[in-house]
Formats: C-alpha cells, sequence, structure tokens
C-alpha cells in the first residue's frame, strides 16, 4: 500500500507492506535513526516520536497508521542550528548516559512542557514513568526538564519586558 | 601522589563530549548502521527447555523467495563451529545439534533480504523435538537423580560443574565453637537480567576476495571478541576488525560472544554479503546471559558484646545449560570469597557448588565485579539478622566492627588484599546525611501509630580493575590495557584505548586523564576507542575496570609523552634535562620557572629541525600496557528508608542516601551519575527484577511486561556523598565506580523492609519484595507467632 506522511516538515511517499511498524519506517526506510527500538511491548518508549501532536511509542502503530499525518522525531527538534532547551537541559545536566532512551525521553519531556510549562518534580517523574532509563537513574532527566522548564519561563519574562 | 595532586586542574564536572551527537539523535548504534547490500537474520529458538532434537526440515524456510540462507548445527558442524568455548572452560552450542537444553536455545538461523522476511522464514522451519525431564531448580538438579543437561560432556557426568572452597575451614569451625553468638540465613539472589535498553547485535562483513573480517557488535570488550572469533572461526586475527560503535547500555550483558555473531558470521561467509543480526527484547531476556541466581546459606559468629568473629557460606550456584559466566578471575565463584565484607574479623570459610539447570547460561556480572554483588548482600544482611539477635543498633554493630583506617593494606581472611580505606569515615558521613538518630526517632513515633517505616543500612567493599594477572585472564589472555597517545605538531592530542564506553563517558574522563597530566585543556584530547584497527590491545569495559586499569595506561602514557618532552624542552631552551621540572603544566627551569615550556610549543619543536641532541628521536606519541599489580576496593556507606504498607505489602523507597569512596574522583558529574544508576538497578533488584521458571522450564520473564525494570516513580531522588581515599598503586588514586551501587544497594534495601516489618516478626525474605512477596512474609510471621509450638 502507498502512504504519504509528513516527518520533521518533509513529506515522503511510500509503498509499504501494511504489516510495517512505525518505527522500521522511520529508521529503515527514512534513515532517521535517533528513535530507538527496545521492547516490542510498549515498555521501553526507547521508541516514541510525535504523532501529530501527542507522543506515542511507535513499535506499536503501524506505518500505515501514520497516513496523512504529521510525525515528528528526535530530528526534528532543533530548529537549525539551535537546540530546543529540552536538549540543552539533558546536556547540561548530564541527563543521558548512553543516549539510547534519550530522545524518547526528550520528546516525552517537550510534550509536557508545551502542556505544562511548570512542572514539579513528582509531575515529570508521573509524565515519563511509561520510559526506560538504564543509566541515569532518571534523577538527572528530572534535573534536565526542570532546566528547560525554567530556562523557557526566562525566555517568557524576558519577552513580555 | 603528591605528581597526581598538582596536576588535577582538568578534574571537575566538565561538560561531556559525547552529548551533542545523542541529543540531535545523532549517535551511531549497530542497529543504526546499513551497508551495502546488507541481508538480515533471525534466529530459530527451541520452545521446549529440554528436548532431543529428531529432525529439523529447512526446505520450506529456504524455498522462501526473500531467503538467501538457511543455516543449522550440522552446517556449522561442517565449519567446526557448531560448539563453541565460554569464557569459563565449558562449551556452548551454537546452534543445536544434539538437544536444547533451555528455552530459547538457538536452533537454526535464517538469512533474508529483510528484516520481515527473515522472522516469516523462521516459521517454515519444522523441528521434531522428543521432550525430555526438565530440572530448572538448583536445588533439585544436584540430585543423583535428576536428568542430566550436559550428556556432550560424556559418560557418568552429573548437572555438577564445580566445587570450590576459599578460606581456613578448621580455624573457622573453631572461632563458630568458641562463640556467643551464631545466626544463620539461607536466602536466594534470584535470577536477575542486565537488561541494557539497546539488546545484543551484530554486523558481519566477510569479505570473499580478501578473506577479511569486520565486525560490527554490540561488545563491551571489541579486543578480547576479536582474539575470540579469531580462536572459533580459525581467521587469521589480524585480518578480523571488530568495531563496536555506541552501545546502549551494558550492564555486563554486552560481554559474552552469543551464538547470533557466530550465525552472524557465517551468514556473511555462505553469502558473501553484510549480515545483520539484532536480537529482540525477548530473546535478550531469555538467552543471553542472566545474573545472580545464587542459593546461599550463611553464618556468622559474634560474642554477645556484638564483635564478629567469623563467617560461614555454603553456596549452590545456577549456571543454567552452560557455564557461561563471563568472569576471568581464576576462581570459579568469581570473587565470592569477599563476603567476609568490611568487617575485621578472625576467620571465614566459604563453599560454592555450581550446577546446571534447564535455563538460560551465564551468569555475567550485572554492574558488579564477578559475584562481588552475591557476597555484599550475604554479609550485609547476615549483619542485620546478627543486630536483630543481639539487640543492637545496626549502624552500631557495624561502627563497632568496620575495619580500621590504620588496617590498610588489609588481607582479608581468604586472602584479598583491599589497598586502602577509611570506613568509620564513609559510615559516620552517611549516618549525618541520613540525620541518622532523628530517623530512628521517627521510626519510634510511627510504630506507635501502627506506621511501618524501614531504615536500612549498607555498608560495602568492592573489588574492581580486573585484573592482576596472578588472579585473572580470559581462555589466557591476562588482562593488561595498552593505551596509545599521539601528539599532533600543533600539541593537540589523540588517546586511543582499548576499553569501550557504554554511556560512562570516556570520551570525557580519558580526555581529562591526559590534560591534567599534559597541562592540556581536555578539549585537546581526542579519545579513539571501540575498533580493534585504532586501538591498543586490552580487555574493555566491564567490572568497573575502565578508569581502574585503562584510565591508568592513559596517564602512564601521557606522563611518557611529558618524559619525552622534556628532553625536546631541555634542547629548546640549552639547558640540561636535569635542571627541568614539571609544574603547572609546562617544563621550568628549576629556581627560574618563569623559562617554560608547555606541550603545544614543544610538540611544534619536537617536530622541527631543532637539533634535539644525541640520541633523541623527535615527535612525541608514545605507547604503554598497563597491568594493574592488584584491584582497587571502592567502598560506600549506604542507608535506604522505606514506607511499608502491610495491607498491600507496597514498597515506597522514601529516601536513599549513599555515601562512595571511589578514590580520586576525575570527573564528579559523571561519577555521581554512575551513582544514580546504581542504585536505580539496586531498587530494581530489590523490588522488582526477576527471571522465573516454571516447572517445564518456561521463562515467566522473557518480556518487559513480566520482567519490571524500575521507571522514575519508582527511584526516589537520591541523596549523595563523598569521602576520597586515593588508590595507593593506581597512578591517579581513582579506583572506578561504575557499579559501586549496584553493588552495595540491594542489601540497604532489604534491610531497610526487614526493619519495617521487625514489629511484625518478620526476619527474612527473598528478593525481589514485591508486594505479594512482602504480604506472604507477613502472613508467614504471623502463623509462627500463632503456632510457636510447631
Amino acid at each position: 500500500m502507498q502512504i504519504t506522511l509528513t516527518v520533521n516538515g518533509t513529506e515522503y511517499s511510500r509503498v509499504i507492506e501494511p504489516r510495517l511498524l512505525l518505527i522500521h519506517l522511520i529508521r529503515d526506510e527514512l534513515g532517521l535513526t535517533g528513535s530507538h527500538w527496545g521492547c516490542d511491548t510498549s515498555n521501553c518508549g526507547a521508541c516514541v516520536v510525535w504523532l501529530d501532536e501527542k507522543p506515542v511509542k511507535s513499535c506499536t502503530v503501524l506505518a500505515a497508521m501514520a497516513d496523512g499525518r504529521r510525525v515528528m522525531t528526535v530530528e526534528g527538534m532543533a530548529r537549525g542550528a539551535r537546540l530546543d532547551p529540552v536538549q540543552e537541559g539533558f546536556a547540561r545536566c548530564h541527563g543521558l548516559q548512553c543516549g539510547f532512551c534519550t530522545p524518547g525521553m526528550m520528546l516525552t519531556a517537550r510534550w509536557l512542557l508545551d502542556h505544562h510549562p511548570d512542572p514539579s518534580e513528582a509531575e515529570i517523574r508521573e509524565a515519563l514513568s511509561g520510559q526506560v532509563c538504564r543509566c541515569t537513574g532518571y534523577e538527572n532527566i528530572v534535573r534536565s526538564v526542570r532546566w528547560a522548564a525554567e530556562y523557557e519561563a526566562s525566555e517568557r519574562a524576558a519577552d513580555q519586558l | 601522589m603528591s605528581e597526581t595532586l598538582s596536576s588535577q586542574k582538568a578534574y571537575g564536572p566538565v561538560a561531556r563530549k559525547e552529548d551533542a551527537r545523542f541529543i540531535r539523535g545523532k549517535g551511531t548504534f549497530v542497529d543504526d548502521i546499513a551497508l551495502p547490500g546488507m541481508l538480515h537474520g533471525a534466529v530459530l529458538r527451541s520452545p521446549l527447555a529440554h528436548a532431543r532434537i529428531l529432525s529439523i526440515d529447512t526446505a520450506a524456510a529456504a524455498a522462501h523467495p526473500m531467503v538467501e540462507a538457511v543455516i543449522t548445527g550440522e552446517d556449522l558442524a561442517e565449519r567446526g563451529l557448531a560448539w563453541m568455548p565460554t569464557l569459563s572452560a565449558d562449551v556452548q552450542s551454537v546452534l543445536a545439534t544434539d538437544k536444547v537444553r533451555f528455552q530459547g536455545q538457538e536452533v537454526a538461523f535464517v538469512v533474508a533480504r529483510d528484516r520481515y522476511s527473515a522472522r516469516d522464514a523462521l516459521e517454515l522451519i519444522s523441528v521434531d523435538y522428543e521432550p525430555l525431564p526438565v530440572v530448572t531448580d538448583a536445588r533439585l538438579a544436584i540430585d543423583n537423580g535428576a536428568p542430566v543437561i550436559r550428556d556432550d560432556l560424556g559418560q557418568g557426568r552429573s548437572n555438577r560443574i564445580f566445587d570450590w572452597a576459599a578460606g581456613d575451614k578448621a580455624a573457622t569451625d573453631d572461632v563458630f565453637a568458641r562463640a556467643d553468638v551464631v545466626v544463620s540465613q539461607d536466602m536466594l539472589y534470584p535470577r536477575s537480567h542486565p537488561a541494557p535498553l539497546e539488546t545484543c547485535g551484530a554486523i558481519a562483513d566477510f569479505d570473499l576476495l580478501t578473506d577479511r573480517l569486520t565486525m560490527w557488535c554490540t561488545t563491551q570488550a571489541p579486543h578480547a571478541h576479536r582474539t575470540l572469533y579469531a580462536m572459533m572461526t580459525r581467521l587469521p586475527e589480524h585480518k578480523i576488525r571488530v568495531i563496536s560503535p555506541d552501545i546502549g547500555g551494558g550492564f555486563g550483558n554486552k560481554v559474552p560472544v552469543y551464538p547470533g555473531y557466530l550465525c552472524a558470521i557465517v551468514g556473511s561467509m555462505m553469502t558473501g554479503k553484510p549480515v545483520k543480526w539484532v536480537e529482540d527484547r525477548s530473546e535478550n531476556l531469555m538467552s543471553t546471559s542472566f545474573a545472580r541466581d545464587y542459593h546461599m546459606h550463611g553464618e556468622i559468629a559474634a560474642t554477645s558484646d556484638g564483635q564478629i568473629l567469623g563467617m560461614r557460606a555454603s553456596v549452590l550456584a545456577d549456571h543454567g545449560a552452560f557455564n557461561g559466566a563471563a568472569q576471568p578471575s581464576k576462581f570459579p565463584a568469581g570473587f565470592f570469597h569477599i563476603f567476609t565484607g568490611s568487617y575485621d574479623l578472625k576467620a571465614a570459610y566459604c563453599e560454592v557448588t555450581g550446577v546446571y539447570t534447564n535455563k538460560a547460561p551465564g551468569g555475567v556480572a550485572y554492574s558488579c565485579s564477578f559475584r562481588i554483588t552475591e557476597a555484599v548482600y550475604l554479609v550485609e544482611r547476615m549483619v542485620d539478622l546478627l543486630a536483630r539477635e543481639l539487640r543492637l543498633d545496626p549502624a552500631e554493630l557495624r561502627m563497632k566492627n568496620l575495619l580500621r583506617p590504620e588496617q590498610f593494606p588489609y588481607t582479608c581472611p581468604t586472602g584479598l588484599e583491599y589497598d586502602s580505606g577509611d570506613y568509620p569515615r564513609a559510615l559516620h558521613t552517611a549516618l549525618e546525611l541520613a540525620g541518622y538518630e532523628s530517623l530512628r526517632s521517627e521510626q519510634a513515633e510511627r510504630r506507635e501509630r501502627g506506621e511501618y517505616m524501614g531504615i536500612g543500612i549498607s555498608f560495602f567493599t568492592e573489588g574492581v580493575g580486573a585484573g592482576p594477572k596472578h588472579e585473572m585472564d580470559i581462555l589466557g589472555l591476562g588482562m593488561a590495557d595498552g593505551a596509545d597517545l599521539r601528539v599532533h605538531p600543533t600539541g593537540k592530542v589523540v588517546l586511543a584505548i582499548s576499553c569501550q564506553t557504554q554511556g560512562q563517558g570516556h570520551e570525557t574522563t580519558f580526555a581529562q586523564i591526559v590534560a591534567a597530566e599534559l597541562g592540556l585543556s581536555p578539549d585537546d584530547v581526542e579519545v579513539v576507542h571501540g575498533d580493534t584497527d585504532r586501538t591498543p590491545f586490552g580487555l574493555g569495559t566491564y567490572g568497573s575496570r575502565s578508569t581502574a586499569v585503562s584510565g591508568a595506561a592513559a596517564a602512564v602514557v601521557a606522563r611518557k609523552v611529558r618524559d619525552r618532552a622534556r628532553l625536546v624542552a631541555a634542547a629548546m631552551m640549552e639547558v640540561s634535562a636535569d635542571d627541568l621540572e614539571w609544574d603547572d603544566g609546562a617544563w621550568r627551569v628549576k629556581g627560574d620557572p618563569e623559562q617554560a615550556r608547555g606541550i603545544a610549543e614543544i610538540a611544534m619543536a619536537a617536530h622541527s629541525g631543532l637539533d634535539l641532541g644525541p640520541g633523541v628521536e623527535g615527535h612525541l606519541d608514545a605507547i604503554t600496557v598497563y597491568n594493574p599489580p592488584n584491584l582497587t576496593f571502592p567502598f560506600g556507606a549506604y542507608i535506604c528508608v522505606t514506607d511499608v504498607d502491610p495491607g498491600t505489602g507496597q514498597v515506597i523507597v522514601r529516601r536513599f542516601i549513599a555515601v562512595d569512596d571511589c578514590g580520586v574522583r576525575i570527573n564528579p558529574m559523571i561519577v555521581e551519575g554512575q551513582v544514580h544508576r546504581g542504585l536505580a538497578d539496586g531498587i530494581g533488584m530489590a523490588l522488582m527484577q526477576n527471571i522465573t521458571f516454571d516447572t517445564e522450564g518456561n521463562c515467566l520473564g522473557g518480556s518487559l511486561m513480566d520482567y519490571l525494570l524500575p521507571t522514575s516513580v519508582e527511584v526516589p531522588s537520591p541523596e549523595l556523598g563523598a569521602t576520597v581515599t586515593p588508590s595507593p598503586h593506581h597512578p591517579i588514586g581513582a579506583k572506578g565506580i561504575g557499579e559501586s551501587a549496584t553493588v552495595g544497594s540491594p542489601a540497604a534495601v532489604v534491610n531497610s523492609v526487614m526493619d519495617a516489618l521487625a514489629p511484625l516478626g518478620v526476619k527474612h525474605a527473598d528478593m525481589p519484595l514485591t508486594p505479594a512477596a512482602v504480604w506472604c512474609a507477613i502472613q508467614d510471621a504471623s502463623k509462627e507467632v500463632e503456632a510457636p509450638d510447631e
């Protein structure tokens, strides 16, 4: 079957097998390997991307379901050379070690801050609780998201001046 | 050490060089690599835990239009590859030829043009099995009448793999006979799995024209793998290149050679094309190396006033169907004999029996140094049980028995020599950080209100940095690490190291080590690793050995460069080399420190036409090989505060206080990150993670829906502290930190839960302390209270 979707602002048309998973389309067909595959069972969240406006676990989404829709992956987070504050926060706060879970964590964090710009530590932990990190013990991921929240708050304050 | 202390300007919480690629999604993991014409492999696995293979029919799979090869054990046997050596002097089936011995064992390998077709073709292979009796419990496997799993080893073999003992039995018996108090306890350290987020995988690319094999592989030890592939395939080693690109976590899981890697190699040899094999999560959990699975009986002897006199341990070690234990010590139970822990006792004796069962082979040191996690858990539980028996505070009992600073270097009763330590200081620091006195008061108040709050302490001694030649090797390979430092004319340097990062930040930490020695910025140092064609030989990253061994090599090779630079600096300043001293990042004229040359200007001169004097080669490049004289011994004091709901059995970890002493800290930010990780790991092992089997050998932990890993809501925000006791034998006084928290934390969690449940009479329950396990322990204890005569 043929599908057309927009990934990180670029439109792609591909003829696919109906059973193809979205994560495999993104990684193997489109060559965007920043999104990872980790578990098959929607437990780990290494494959999180945005489908339209929401984070989804792309290992349990069929590529066919993305037909006509927009996908954002980690490769689409930065605006040119300008990193998303969430990316900046992860680098500043040592929010990653092996880097395998990082794209999924950052995409969920981006969604959280878009909908909840000043989350508490508990709210950040709750938002990320569907994803697994084996390296950081989560502490520095939480700090990274808080850093981004505070940075964006200061940016908003500066805009209002 | 004075040399070390003067050169640490480059140490500190430097931001990681690695992060730039990872935060942009630009890392390169094995499965990210796509080579032209690459094929995909998939493994057919046994659904049964013990069965004879009567026949394998691959005709339909081979006829699949997208399939390029189907490989069975018979095909491998023609190449002498149906079996491979393990890292523990056993052999392991690559693809089964005679029997399958655990559920998930490798039976056939399909190579197809795409990932999905390879999986489809697995369904077309028909295997006729004759089921055999299964044994999954080590205690039953050792019985005379148990089904013999390893009949391949010859007639009359039982499931017993080894019997090993350490310590002085007679002296220990004597101490026990004279003791006022003896406490004993059976405990299981359950089977766990490291479960790195990236599973294991490889791309084998065999060039039929040049006979050259390039292997991209998720390995923690690229050089060891190269040698092993050469030994197994009989390809000449100089024709093999192993590349270990970005690795998505290892934790011991990625040390061994797995059958899938060899199948990918054979697949590439047969097709002449690159073959990628990446296991799925169930394959990872069900077939690659597990950890622990130790049935332990501990005994501790003491005087009535709490002087610990001796320890005894008797262990049944479940190694699964093949002894694939990835541990390089010359002792079959690794360093389990460190089970006397951090205490000053008179005698100790342990015996360990290894057993085959119909379970996946292993085991690996899951974020620990070779069975030290099991040993620490045993001794720390026993000390807590003793404290309860003697009605002493567990902190007080530990303080009374900890080794004192003046006892180091200390040879423990089973023969390991601890290099350095100030244990009481670490425990004091942790108690202060925790506010121990007020925690005990709060606990008393809560108990009045019927609330179950626990405070658990664990004090651990690790032994890392594998390893000294007299104690360790891998299939005859000693455990020295090379380092190669190239200094470019403009003073920028490239350090090539043999160990491989799986997230530990070597590209940053090792740059800091070299920068500190040469008076450079870490930005001036590029670190090359993970490619056997570009790096010197060494045995890789596990058992917290990177900083302890390769880190030492990096410092030593930098000092060699510095020594070479001294001769050039002398020529530049027209003075004798003897008149120069290294200070503040430059060679300076003694008595006239303004007359100085830094590495950058010396490097340019070393490449110039300057007459350097007789016998001075020019250039500054150097190589070294570092042979560790001993292990290093990091230690720490951990305190875990839990709240337990006796109605549901749920455990909440409210606080975790961790004071670690890993010697000199090169990058404290990375050190703390490593501790954060290990604490989460320990909480996971203590409360959630468990790979169990039913009596038919079905793995009950074969997906992340069943094998529960801690998430952000199970793990508290940790409270860290540090003491610094340098290692006296390490060139920069560092000890290694990668695994301390995994080793030390499970006992603190379990001690905390047992402390919470003390008013209910619960003394011990095995990990993982799931709500069901805790609830059952409470019920069992209440039955004992009701029926005291039984």
